[in-house]
């Protein structure tokens, strides 16, 4: 187990700088300048220069990144170029809320769709089933801007059950975390229909069902925990498709996160920032994935770490 | 030579305060409340030095003061912070005398040494300010924009209450950027102990003092009680919530929890707005010192020859671009927009006239059209109205092929000089920083923007145009400022007879405000407090 360990975190850590390293390429070379953004278009030839000087954007490319990753290793992630602040601190300020919203979204995808996912499986065939499916394929396949105006529309501007955007409260939670957690159930409920579907064919159902177990009985305790295992490793999949998801839901809700920091960070070509936050959400999928390895084993003990 | 300094000088002070009508206060309005207002974008920064975006502007005019500002809702410059001033006769020295007992937010009282520093720091290449360049006519700057000098030559203290700033050419625009932002006056105590981060821990002598800000979410102005211009601010607070779409905040001041939503009406709900007379009424419409202009290189062929750049002007239908962007602006034909001094009204500007156009396209031997490419930025509307240019070209048998890309390389393209042929400037188009004619020149029409990296995308570059223009901002006399404008509205029309731009439209700004705000409609479209100058407006529900 410890030896699995040292090996993943190895590899995690290799990922990392694997993706530090592609990401700041890319950025440099980006044919847009940033030195241009920070002087302004009033700025002099000299001007820009000197900005370009300060900031160690006229060395080689080699020398920016080896500049970057060892203020990286020391927990320097440098100050943005536009706001001047520590980029470590900006993020800190808005990652709390990131992972409020992810943990939401969680929680509203694992409840819907998992219900979704049994339901259908029980009514196998049935309208209801198709109904279900039908349901789960739009919200798969809904733009998550379109369906966060949607539900603001309907649920904040025409019934006012909810506030129309913000942050603070649960209520300010409900829509965005909706509108994340969309996406998933409709992947969590398919794949909970067929898991629970399998399951049901075993030959375990049919003896619980035989020695007169309750029908709810034999599907909570015996189908439920069995056709639910799968899933559970694809609960840290889903936070890279969440790091994806926040750019957009967090801009459409005026959710104070990371996606949002990212967003306006990527327009400006703020350099530090967009490193920081990509390095950021690239170490919370990784650190998903592993955890879903992790856990999985504890669940089914047929699973053993190597 | 002495004695006629000292009487010209006179003469010019007790001119002044002519030229400026100060603001008459609303008799309606009554102190107190709050409001609310929001923006998408996050505030960057509010270091005077430093913030240059859209939602910052008037935040940080209403925190920090200049030595000279305008009068609210108007182009007219005032005294700030400077309550008199002198200017030499051969207009290079000034002298500011300053306004006493002016406190900063830390109550501390502002001098002439505050003036001194605020100016070194600005031009100090370390600060890496994006407004350092106006400051270019104060002597010593190049030696501070070098690295070799640590404080601007130009820049006297006489006495704790006057300063003196002597610049190395005469420049008509000086005052203007004594009241621009960059120019605002910050205690250096504050400056040092925050550090970079005074940006998030400003410290002026504003209306405003910033009393809370939570990052990515809102920040919160607090009245200065013991603000030096009698009576203003009205509000006790305002709010800024940031990270709102405009369409969230749209829905949200029909809701009744914004007052002002800074980015203005979303594109998608214009038409529903306007459409409505209760909300309609609530919109407040007005002139911005902005032209929106298709670029032609002048260094690429065709766009070399005179007839081509002429035909091209003839061949685009403006008005079919307004309708595009749902008459929100006015055709333009010229560079500068109708509210700028110096605009020259009688001016007809090219007809459009598909088929002369293309008589002038076979004049340059060009009958056959060509192929050409037109640079666009990738957000709408641009590549929208991209596509009516491209029509409208191809009426005159010219084939252009659109490139959208995201801004930073439209503008990357742009100064490179024969990468871009045509550039469609929205999105990028340049908004004054000083309602002076000469702010639509220099970086994009003079020869000091035909550079790498420069803003004068069509490369146009006429060395007689820069010496007039040079010979306008000599003028410094106040008295003369008619005969200025009139070399000002000379250039304009000497670029059209070349031109090197089509100047397509001129933006209106369209401010929507809740029923509860009070105050002159001017300073909801306030030409330079950008959107709203927050000091001099009001609620009308307060006891």
């Amino acid at each position: 187990m410890a030896a699995y360990l040292f090996h993943r975190l190895l590899q995690s850590a290799l990922i990392l700088l694997g993706v530090s390293l592609i990401t700041f390429f890319l950025l440099y070379a980006l044919p847009a300048d940033p030195v241009r953004q920070i002087a302004g278009r009033s700025a002099t030839a000299q001007t820009v220069e000197n900005i370009r000087q300060q900031l160690g954007l006229d060395q080689p490319f080699v020398v920016q990144y080896w500049r970057y990753l060892s203020g990286l290793v020391q927990g320097d992630m440098g100050r943005s170029y536009l706001q001047k602040s520590q980029v470590s601190e900006l993020i800190a300020a808005r990652l709390p809320a990131s992972l409020l919203l992810m943990a939401g979204a969680i929680v509203f995808e694992l409840v819907l769709g998992l219900t979704m996912g049994v339901v259908a499986a029980l009514r196998r065939g049935s309208a209801t089933d198709q109904t279900l499916m039908i349901a789960s394929f739009v919200g798969v396949s809904a733009p998550q801007f379109v369906v966060g105006l949607l539900l603001l529309y309907v649920f904040a501007v025409q019934l006012g059950w909810f506030p129309i955007g913000g942050y603070g409260t649960f209520s300010h939670l409900v829509l965005p975390a909706a509108t994340m957690g969309i996406l998933g159930s409709g992947w969590y409920s398919r794949m909970m229909r067929s898991s629970m579907i399998e399951v049901l064919r075993q030959d375990y159902i049919r003896t619980a069902r035989a020695k007169g177990l309750a029908r709810y009985r034999v599907i909570l305790r015996h189908a439920l925990p069995n056709a639910i295992l799968p899933i559970i490793a694809m609960i840290g999949i889903d936070v890279g498709i969440f790091m994806g998801g926040i750019v957009v839901v967090e801009s459409v809700f005026g959710w104070p996160g990371i996606g949002q920091l990212a967003w306006q960070a990527i327009q400006r070509i703020d350099i530090p920032i967009i490193m920081g936050v990509t390095l950021v959400s690239a170490c919370a999928i990784v650190m998903g994935n592993l955890l879903a390895d992790l856990v999985t084993p504890f669940i089914d003990p047929r699973i053993r770490l190597r | 030579m002495k004695n006629w300094l000292i009487s010209t000088a006179f003469a010019l002070a007790v001119a002044m305060p002519a030229v400026a009508q100060d603001y008459q206060p609303d008799p309606n309005a009554k102190p107190g409340g709050g409001i609310v207002v929001t923006y998408k974008d996050d505030v960057a920064t509010l270091d005077p030095a430093i913030g240059y975006d859209w939602q910052n502007w008037s935040m940080i005019k209403s925190l920090f003061d200049g030595l000279m500002d305008y009068v609210p809702g108007t182009t007219e410059l005032r005294p700030g912070l400077a309550s008199s001033y002198e200017i030499s006769g051969d207009g290079t020295v000034f002298t500011f005398h300053l306004r006493p007992g002016v406190k900063f937010h830390n109550g501390r009282e502002m001098t002439a040494e505050d003036v001194k520093y605020s100016f070194d720091r600005v031009t100090n290449p370390t600060t890496q300010s994006p407004g350092a360049g106006f400051f270019g006519s104060i002597l010593g700057y190049d030696a501070m924009a070098d690295g070799s000098a640590t404080a601007l030559e130009g820049v006297k203290v006489i006495d704790p209450m006057t300063v003196e700033v002597t610049l190395s050419r005469p420049d008509a625009t000086f005052l203007h950027v004594m009241a621009l932002n960059f120019a605002s006056i910050v205690p250096k105590e504050a400056v040092d102990a925050a550090g970079a981060d005074f940006g998030k821990l400003p410290v002026g002598t504003g209306a405003f003092k910033l009393a809370e800000w939570t990052i990515g979410q809102r920040l919160v102005f607090a009245k200065n009680t013991d603000y030096w211009r009698p009576g203003v601010p009205y509000l006790d607070q305002v709010t800024f919530e940031v990270g709102q779409e405009p369409i969230v905040a749209l829905l949200r001041l029909q809701n009744g929890e914004v007052d002002v939503p800074g980015d203005g009406i979303p594109p998608a709900k214009f038409r529903e707005v306007m459409g409505d007379p209760a909300q309609a009424a609530r919109v407040v419409v007005g002139g911005q010192l902005q032209t929106g202009y298709v670029t032609m290189n002048v260094k690429m062929a065709p766009f070399d020859k005179l007839e081509v750049r002429r035909a091209v002007n003839m061949a685009i239908n403006k008005d079919r671009i307004v309708q595009i962007i749902n008459g929100r602006a006015v055709p333009a034909n010229q560079p500068l927009p109708p509210s700028m001094p110096g605009y020259t009204k009688d001016y007809k500007g090219y007809p459009y006239d598909p088929a002369g156009a293309k008589a002038l396209l076979a004049e340059a031997g060009l009958g056959d059209g060509f192929e050409t490419e037109l640079f666009v930025m990738n957000t709408d509307p641009n590549p929208r109205i991209a596509q009516a240019i491209q029509q409208d070209l191809a009426g005159i048998g010219v084939k252009a092929s659109i490139k959208s890309l995201a801004q930073a390389n439209v503008i990357a393209a742009g100064g490179e000089p024969d990468q871009a042929p045509m550039i469609w400037s929205g999105g990028m188009a340049w908004i004054a920083d000083f309602p002076d004619p000469s702010n639509f020149y220099g970086p994009i029409l003079g020869c000091a923007g035909a550079v790498q990296g420069g803003w004068n995308w069509s490369w146009y570059c006429n060395a007689d145009l820069d010496a007039q223009a040079t010979a306008a901002d000599s003028i410094t006399d106040p008295a003369m400022v008619g005969e200025r404008m009139q070399k000002w509205s000379d250039v304009y029309m000497a670029v059209m007879r070349d031109a090197p731009w089509v100047p397509i439209f001129n933006e209106q700004r369209y401010t929507m405000k809740s029923k509860r705000m009070g105050g002159a409609d001017a300073l909801y479209v306030d030409p330079v407090s950008i959107p709203v100058n927050y000091d001099y407006v009001f609620v009308t529900d307060v006891q």
